[in-house]
């Protein structure tokens, strides 16, 4: 590895424009990298042509003295994202194929600052998964091991590749997306920073819908600085997206101060569950100790309707994602099922369905066709939207009595094996996304920043939610936290 | 509420996935296992609470009514997995 690979995207932009290298060195640093990774299967698709195209263009608008945020700076992008002319297929079979003629507002508005785009990162299938498990691409890998125990770890999910991918050097940065924690739970078992932002900072016109009103893009970064950098650059008001804000987009880095005095800080009972792990205790006690020796205040509170989050989610999500995932018919783009002599239009429907959907995506489209349909719907899906409802309410009473941002766990665990969740109840997986399936049900926007290890060397994570619109105040807190933990272990290559 | 073989094969129906008949018991015992863990909701007092329509209290937006985009059947259909003179081709759906 050459030293290149090792710097955070701030690192790398500040020797870019001080011309100590150029975009080229640096892109082809990382696609060498990349090569020799297979064994993380993060990458599954690459992009050379593009990504040394987009570099030489970097380059010379470096020389010419206009380099906006990202240029020359090579990330990998999340399958879920649709880029023009390159494989997106949200890791699923039923998109075997399609190359969208179109780019998503998220990718181009990263290509827009000159970012260079090495290719496309494994994750869950629609992003429905919490361990990289569903991919049509097969598991990425954790480059974490547990101590001298080779077993394979999951990156986490659903945007397991991106985590991989970061964690080991293959890229700067990577983008992700969260509908129920799939941003922070893979970032906190990678040992990297990634921030979903409020529901409507960043466009989602062009990324593949799971579930709409639960779906946000956002940076997996190096570094808090970096996350700041990077969400800059994704995000903004775009008129193809009628959920999207039209709000100025701050200068988040000028925002890190890592001045925290005064901030009071939320730290919920109810995120304090029976038989939480020790370690994962001692992780949030810790942290709280941080912020306060940091000068902000730390207040308990109570968000009673917590342990509703996820039973709501998973009502919500698998009816929006049955709605979604309707549009895969097998008629205008990806895979369709071979039919036999006599077949209709409703056996190619259902055997393309059938073929190109995995087992969780399937099982998730059934419950949500299941509690949309007729006499169901308002005992399931309208109950459910109340009690939404009623999750933000608790979010807004505490911030309307002076909160800041509210401190938690980021995962209940560290990153567990490949393969040994198989025999397990689908609830268990979902039992990953606890203490960040709220933040989704809120639009909050929440950070997940690496502070510790586990006894097995493993990273641990804790996780910062903050108020709606102020991902600048929330990004600071999480700086000062990160400063203050100080995390700076890597994986040791394997490889 | 339990669910059946016969709701589990409606469900898989309506929402237009093929589902062997043999694996149709294993799938019913998938949906009482969430459906249990939904029912939490139940215990929840949501007297006179609003489902929520929207998680950002914003207005959308309304723009002039007028074409913004079109004219690329090329492109359209490009990833068709079947496409005949400017259409999508299905099979046969009426007699």
């Amino acid at each position: 590895m050459s030293d290149l690979n090792g710097l955070t995207l701030a690192e790398a932009r500040d020797k870019l424009r001080a011309g100590d290298v150029s975009s080229v060195e640096l892109t082809k640093a990382f696609l060498g990298e990349i090569e020799g990774a297979a064994a993380l299967n993060a990458f599954v698709h690459h992009t050379p042509e593009i990504a040394l195209a987009q570099a030489e263009a970097a380059d010379a608008r470096i020389a010419a003295g206009d380099a906006p945020a990202m240029c020359g700076l090579p990330v990998g992008i999340k399958d879920l994202f649709c880029t023009k002319g390159v494989p997106s297929q949200a890791a699923s079979r039923i998109l075997e194929g399609f190359r969208p003629e179109y780019e998503s507002t998220v990718t181009q508005n990263l290509f827009d600052a000159g970012a260079v785009m090495l290719g496309k990162l494994n994750m869950d299938e629609f992003a429905m998964g919490s361990s990289n498990e569903t991919s049509c691409y097969g598991n990425a890998v954790n480059p974490w091991r547990r101590g001298n125990d080779d077993a394979a770890l999951t990156p986490g999910g659903s945007s397991g590749g991106s985590a991989a991918a970061v964690a080991a050097d293959l890229c700067l940065a990577a983008t992700g997306t969260d509908t129920g924690g799939s941003i922070r739970q893979p970032a906190a078992f990678a040992g990297i920073t990634g921030i979903k932002p409020t529901y409507g900072r960043c466009s989602r016109w062009g990324v593949v819908a799971f579930a709409s009103s639960l779906d946000q893009a956002g940076p997996m970064t190096k570094s808090v600085r970096d996350a700041a950098i990077m969400l800059e650059a994704m995000a903004g008001h775009d008129p193809k997206d009628s959920t999207s804000a039209d709000l100025p987009v701050p200068d988040f880095e000028a925002m890190l101060t890592g001045d925290i005095r005064g901030k009071v800080i939320g730290v919920p009972k109810e995120y304090r569950m029976d038989g939480m792990p020790a370690e994962i205790e001692n992780l949030w006690a810790e942290g709280t100790e941080m912020l306060r020796d940091a000068g902000a205040e730390i207040r308990d509170i109570s968000l009673p309707h917590t342990k509703y989050a996820l039973p709501t989610y998973y009502v919500i999500a698998p009816a929006e994602a049955s709605s979604n995932l309707a549009r895969y018919d097998g008629v205008r783009y990806g895979h369709r099922a071979a039919l036999a002599q006599g077949d209709g239009i409703t056996e190619m429907y259902e055997k393309t369905r059938a073929e190109g959907f995995g087992h969780e995506v399937q099982r998730r489209v059934m419950v949500g066709t299941y509690v949309l349909s007729a006499g169901f719907y308002d005992a399931y899906y309208n109950r459910a939207r109340k009690v939404r409802t009623l999750i933000k309410r608790d979010f807004e009473t505490v911030f309307a009595e002076g909160i800041d941002a509210i401190l938690t766990p980021a995962t209940p665990s560290a990153a567990f094996g490949l393969g040994e969740m198989s025999e397990a109840d689908p609830i268990a997986m979902y039992l990953n996304d606890i203490f960040t399936v709220t933040v989704n049900l809120a639009g909050l926007p929440g950070i997940a920043v690496p502070t510790g290890t586990d006894a097995q060397g493993l990273p641990l994570a804790l996780q910062l939610i903050g108020r709606p619109w102020e991902e600048g105040d929330l990004l600071n807190t999480a700086y000062a936290l990160e400063k203050a933990a100080g995390f700076v272990a890597k994986p040791a290559k394997w490889w | 509420m339990s669910i059946d073989k016969d709701t589990a094969a409606r469900v898989a129906k309506l929402a237009r996935i093929r589902v062997e008949e043999d694996a149709l018991p294993a799938l019913a015992e998938e949906f009482n296992n969430i459906l249990t863990f939904i029912e939490q909701l139940g215990e929840v007092d949501v007297e006179g609470v609003e489902p929520m329509t929207s998680v950002t209290p914003q207005k959308l937006k309304r723009r002039a009514d007028e074409v913004t985009a079109g004219g690329h059947p090329e492109a359209v259909l490009k990833n068709a997995p079947d496409a005949r003179e400017g259409f999508f081709a299905v099979p046969k759906v009426v007699e």
